[in-house]
């Protein structure tokens, strides 16, 4: 590759991871600013910190954000499970096309359109709305995530092993539990992630399915930033983003070492 | 695929769980949307006149069937402001595909061409976005376009402008609130369909004498049309429906359907219109994704 080619592709990399992750950096700077406006550059502080902890709602509401995805993660991973096992190892069976879109349907649904139906469906049965209707919002949500994400690594798992372990006398749920779920372990522990992460940052469906009581952390930071621009915010949004941070450089130093350890 | 079988006592328990969950949580839902946009709305809790009830004889039904009314949907129609929340939401939603693409290939291209011990790393830089808090992502920019914000202050202290522009509150902050974040979705096909090209091509272009705009245009875009189009719907599809993005960055004139619709339902508690919405706009994304999977069925048969 010439050397003028290769020059514009550092600018174009350069360019490009600047205007993705400038935003984000600049944020987080302003976390530690001690002025309230945007523009002014007040000196280093931590004060806007310390006002998160003594602020009672936020920090309710950031429990029940995180209960709801803990919660509603683990529902979506075991029914996206199902399904992919269904999708992947029954074949054609008779109602497949509508079961394969109503379970793929909700990725190409706005949320609005299914926060909708879902307050509809909870009006209509008389259920009161809070933490319950929350975690069915953000199953159903995040469901068609999980299911795909685990059936591609079914996809890629070969069925004859399971079925060779049938042949030695397993039951389908011994063979699918010893032979096929370590196979797709790392896609099970990644959809988990997944819906969590989704879970945790929604505020559309939310909005809909929760009610008084239940309200999450999306919510109470989208109402705050209606009102403008907010230091606490800026503050609180810096840790969330320090935490998907941290989690992803564990992630990518487990596979590094992972990857080593094979070689 | 195989023929239909019948499923094992198991396979179904199995089976049941998501199809339950999917048919109680979203299809059943969505009829009732559905029956709720043709009902009659009502200053009621729920305000809507109801149209079945579970004691209702078939001969019941009948004679409430006729009370349907497509009234909502007339207004739909009729109400410009769901005729340009509609065709607004489609012109900012295509502006900003169209960006997003003129943006992203570039970057793609350059990842795709790196060193090959680079690509991971590149890669994950581009996809951890994704992985962190969208709302956060959209506010980030508040601070940024704002009249007093950090874009007007750099350029007046450099002399550029006089007075702040006005960027917040406008269309464009929208698209630029939209292309920011759904880059991703549109870099990953992207790179996915220029990485797998295989470079001896290029070469060979080059070797019989096309020139390097040529070799591209001739052969690293055409071959990348796959990844173009993937990127184009994951992008194109979620921005029409878009809530967040035109309510925080855009103005009041700014319309876009989704937020036209959550408007509807919580501040006017005008179910029956928000439910005609909510059908017409799930109509509206099946007409790009159907004309999709039509153009892949042909495309199969050609190949044939």
């Amino acid at each position: 590759m010439s050397a003028a080619s290769s020059w514009a592709r550092r600018a174009t990399l350069i360019v490009g991871f600047v205007f993705l992750y400038a935003p984000i950096v600049i944020l987080a700077v302003m976390s530690f600013n001690t002025s309230r406006l945007v523009s002014v550059w007040g000196g280093f502080s931590t004060k806007w910190y310390a006002a998160l902890l003594e602020n009672e709602q936020l920090l309710h509401s950031a429990k029940i954000s995180l209960a709801a995805a803990l919660t509603s993660a683990a529902i979506a991973t075991l029914l996206g499970l199902f399904a992919a096992i269904a999708l992947a190892r029954f074949g054609g069976f008779r109602t497949r096309m509508l079961f394969f879109g109503a379970v793929h349907a909700p990725l190409v649904l706005p949320e609005v359109v299914l926060g909708l139906a879902l307050l509809t469906c909870f009006v209509a049965l008389g259920v009161g709305r809070g933490f319950v209707t929350l975690v069915i919002g953000h199953v159903t949500l995040t469901m068609c995530f999980t299911t795909v994400a685990i059936l591609a690594a079914m996809r890629d798992c070969d069925p004859a092993l399971e079925e060779a372990a049938m042949d030695l006398g397993a039951t389908p749920p011994e063979a699918f539990v010893r032979v096929a779920l370590p196979q797709i372990a790392p896609a099970v522990i990644t959809a988990y992630l997944l819906a969590f992460t989704l879970s945790l940052d929604d505020l559309i469906i939310a909005s809909f399915a929760t009610g008084p009581g239940a309200t999450t952390l999306p919510m109470r930071i989208y109402s705050q930033v209606r009102l403008g621009v907010s230091p606490q915010i800026n503050a609180i949004s810096t840790l969330l983003l320090a935490l998907v941070a941290v989690a992803l450089g564990l992630a990518a130093l487990v596979s590094h070492w992972r990857v080593r350890r094979e070689r | 695929m195989s023929a239909r079988r019948r499923l094992s006592l198991g396979e179904r328990l199995v089976i049941a769980a998501p199809y339950l969950w999917i048919g109680a949580f979203f299809l059943a839902p969505m009829l009732l949307v559905a029956k709720i946009s043709v009902s009659q709305s009502a200053l009621a809790r729920p305000p809507y006149r109801p149209i079945f009830e579970f004691s209702d004889s078939l001969a019941d039904i009948w004679s409430k069937a006729q009370n349907f009314t497509l009234d909502s949907y007339r207004a739909l129609i009729s109400d410009t402001l769901y005729v340009e929340s509609y065709l607004s939401s489609l012109t900012i939603a295509a502006v900003s595909t169209l960006i997003t693409l003129i943006v992203a290939y570039p970057f793609a291209l350059a990842m795709a061409r790196a060193p090959e011990r680079m690509r991971p790393i590149l890669i994950g830089l581009a996809a951890a976005p994704f992985w962190t808090s969208f709302l956060i992502r959209v506010y980030a920019w508040i601070a940024l376009l704002k009249d007093e914000g950090l874009i007007n202050n750099a350029l007046i202290a450099l002399g550029v402008i006089s007075a702040p522009l006005q960027m917040f509150a406008t269309p464009g902050a929208v698209v630029v609130g939209i292309v920011y974040s759904y880059l991703p979705f549109m870099l990953l096909p992207l790179y996915a369909a220029l990485e797998r090209q295989d470079p001896s091509l290029r070469e060979a272009a080059a070797d019989l004498g096309a020139s390097p705009a040529q070799v591209f245009l001739r052969v690293t875009l055409p071959l990348s049309r796959e990844g173009v189009i993937a990127g184009a719907l994951l992008v194109f599809i979620p921005a029409v429906g878009e809530f967040v993005i035109p309510d925080l960055l855009g103005g009041s004139e700014t319309l876009m359907i989704g937020r036209t619709l959550w408007n509807d339902f919580f501040s006017n508690h005008d179910w029956p219109a928000a439910s005609a919405a909510a059908i017409a706009l799930v109509a509206l994304l099946m007409i790009p994704l159907l004309l999709w999977e039509r153009a892949r069925l042909r495309e199969g048969e050609r190949a044939q």
